[in-house]
């Protein structure tokens, strides 16, 4: 895409070109009552992104890969639950959720990376990683609240979905949509997607899915990966968080300190120098007791400062007893090692 | 004039002031590839490092090489930084010290409260930068803690840093304001009248010279040597 259609720039104060602000945001619509598992989406995506993650091991679940991976930007997540209530309360329900970047309209990694434009958002909603300016910091992962992004243990870059960005640019579908075989994922204008699925809500709702409904969290503006989920009250039986928002932690982090750190820096050295030039060095002191010679030559100089004369008096006075007291000292090599 | 006068008091050791310096040149690398990571306006320091991955890369390694030589340097100087009655004195009186009325000021010790503080500031964040730092690690120890610790830890990070280079911004300005000062870390010694008039105490400690603790009517000064 071109650099015009990037609203949001990661590590960046100033605004990022605005003239297509008013492109249509897309949305990538996942409706998990209508997934059947067959993988093909996750095949897709290996394939449209040139990814190769390696074979895995069973480990009782039909999960492969088991988790999100730098090279597998997408994971069929399999739950069974039991409903409690309903309908279908004491059966099993089995659910198939394709987990994966949410492109969240307010990116949590967007707002954590300090690597300037590593990660970018494009004025149609895509969130997405430009991984030559990725210092692998991982501070993505820290400030995501769905934990989509990976580092790559081979070159330490951050990895996740593009919502196939290329594709999209080009007014074609991501590859995950193009391939699924029973129209669960879809694409078009965010606008468009949510009729959908309103559509599908209502049909579930009359088929007994009483909770049916549509995940677009508020938390974080909106995403543009929705889900059609049969039970939107409990998104969390498919792992997905409840109300997610950019932790405090991490907009206290990225938001308020950056400035306030930074004016509190500078203030701190403007205070600095301007006591120096106000109240002045505290001049260094020369006594005759450094002077071999002793005497009132020795203060000649006066230790540089102009105004030490009239400075105090309780000085002077302290200098006179000091030069009395010193006819008693023991040495008068007094060098000494601590 | 200066051949005619005699040998300085020795403040710090050879290795005392190299172990001063290794932290101080790795604070500057840290503090500025930190600042970095942490506001863009910052973002061009991390090229002192080679560059914002090698930034990264290296931040970490520094961290570990800073904090073995501080945790040294403050063994070496742990003992004279205790708080003393005489420091909360010095303390009543900041407004003397910041103006520069040093003669109303009573006789500190090697330290005065200001330095102490510091020393213990410095301590402190740099425990919490070294832990919070090992969790945010993330190319060594990026598989060991969860997301929500990372949150916590890289803002405790951020915090101590913060106030750490803001500590340190003092140092060096007390370095720059208090004139004869920086010569006891560049070459050991001060002159026995930047010893007498800062640190009167210290000064009767090493040279066994009581004369200014006598002549000072403060009780309180008293009582304290």
């Amino acid at each position: 895409m071109s650099d015009q259609n990037i609203v949001a720039r990661s590590a960046t104060t100033t605004p990022s070109p605005q003239a297509r602000n008013h492109a249509i945001p897309v949305a990538k619509l996942i409706d998990v009552s209508k997934c059947i598992g067959c993988k093909a989406c996750q095949t897709a995506c290996s394939e449209w992104n040139d990814l190769e993650y390696e074979v895995g091991t069973n480990t009782g679940v039909y999960d492969n890969p088991h988790d999100l991976e730098a090279n597998a930007w997408t994971v069929m997540r399999f739950f069974e639950t039991e409903p409690k209530e309903g309908q279908f309360a004491g059966m099993l329900d089995w659910t198939i959720r394709k987990d994966g970047c949410m492109h969240c309209e307010d990116p949590g990694c967007l707002k954590a990376c300090p690597a300037p434009g590593a990660i970018v958002k494009y004025a149609n909603g895509i969130v997405d990683f430009n991984s030559d300016n990725c210092i692998g910091c991982g501070y993505c992962i820290t400030g995501c609240p769905f934990n989509v992004p990976r580092i790559s243990q081979k070159d330490k870059k951050a990895y996740k979905c593009t919502l196939c960005s290329d594709r999209v640019s080009v007014g074609l579908e991501p590859a995950c949509v193009k391939t699924c075989p029973t129209g669960a994922i879809i694409f078009g204008s965010k606008e468009d997607m949510k009729e959908h699925a309103a559509e599908r809500i209502a049909d579930l709702n009359e088929r007994g899915y009483a909770s049916a409904g549509l995940y677009d969290p508020a938390g974080v503006g909106g995403t543009h990966v929705m889900y059609v989920l049969k039970d939107a009250k409990n998104p969390q039986n498919v792992n997905l968080p409840v109300d997610p928002t950019i932790s405090p932690l991490v907009s206290f982090w990225k938001g308020i300190t950056k400035p306030l750190a930074g004016l509190a820096l500078g203030a701190i050295a403007l205070g600095g120098f301007l006591h120096y030039i106000t109240v002045g060095p505290k001049e260094e002191p020369v006594d005759d007791d450094d002077r071999r010679g002793g005497g009132d030559a020795g203060r000649a100089d006066g230790g540089g400062d102009p105004w030490e004369a009239d400075r105090n008096v309780v000085r002077e006075a302290r200098r006179d007893r000091l030069e009395d007291g010193r006819s008693n000292s023991p040495s008068n090599d007094t060098r000494r090692d601590l | 004039m200066r051949a005619a006068t005699k040998p300085g008091i020795l403040r710090y050791t050879a290795g005392q002031r190299a172990n001063h310096w290794l932290t101080a040149i790795m604070f500057v690398l840290l503090a500025t590839s930190g600042l970095a990571f942490f506001h863009p306006a910052f973002f061009f320091f991390v090229h002192l490092l080679g560059g914002p991955q090698w930034a990264r890369i290296l931040h970490p390694f520094i961290g570990v090489v800073m904090f073995v030589s501080f945790f040294i340097l403050a063994v070496r100087l742990w003992s004279y930084n205790a708080m003393r009655p005489i420091d909360r004195q010095w303390m009543r009186q900041f407004d003397d010290v910041v103006m520069n009325r040093d003669d109303l000021l009573p006789p500190i010790g090697r330290y005065n409260a200001g330095q102490k503080i510091l020393f213990w500031v410095i301590v402190v964040t740099m425990i919490l930068l070294l832990l919070t730092g090992i969790v945010i690690w993330r190319s060594i120890f990026g598989v060991f803690f969860p997301v929500p610790v990372h949150r916590v830890a890289v803002l405790i990070h951020a915090i101590s840093a913060f106030v750490l280079i803001a500590g340190i911004f003092v140092h060096i300005y007390a370095a720059i304001w208090v004139k004869g000062s920086v010569r006891a870390m560049t070459r050991g010694t001060v002159t026995h009248a930047w010893a007498r008039h800062h640190h009167a105490g210290w000064y009767e400690e090493v040279t066994g010279d009581r004369s200014i603790s006598r002549e000072r009517s403060d009780p309180r000064s008293e009582s304290l040597l």
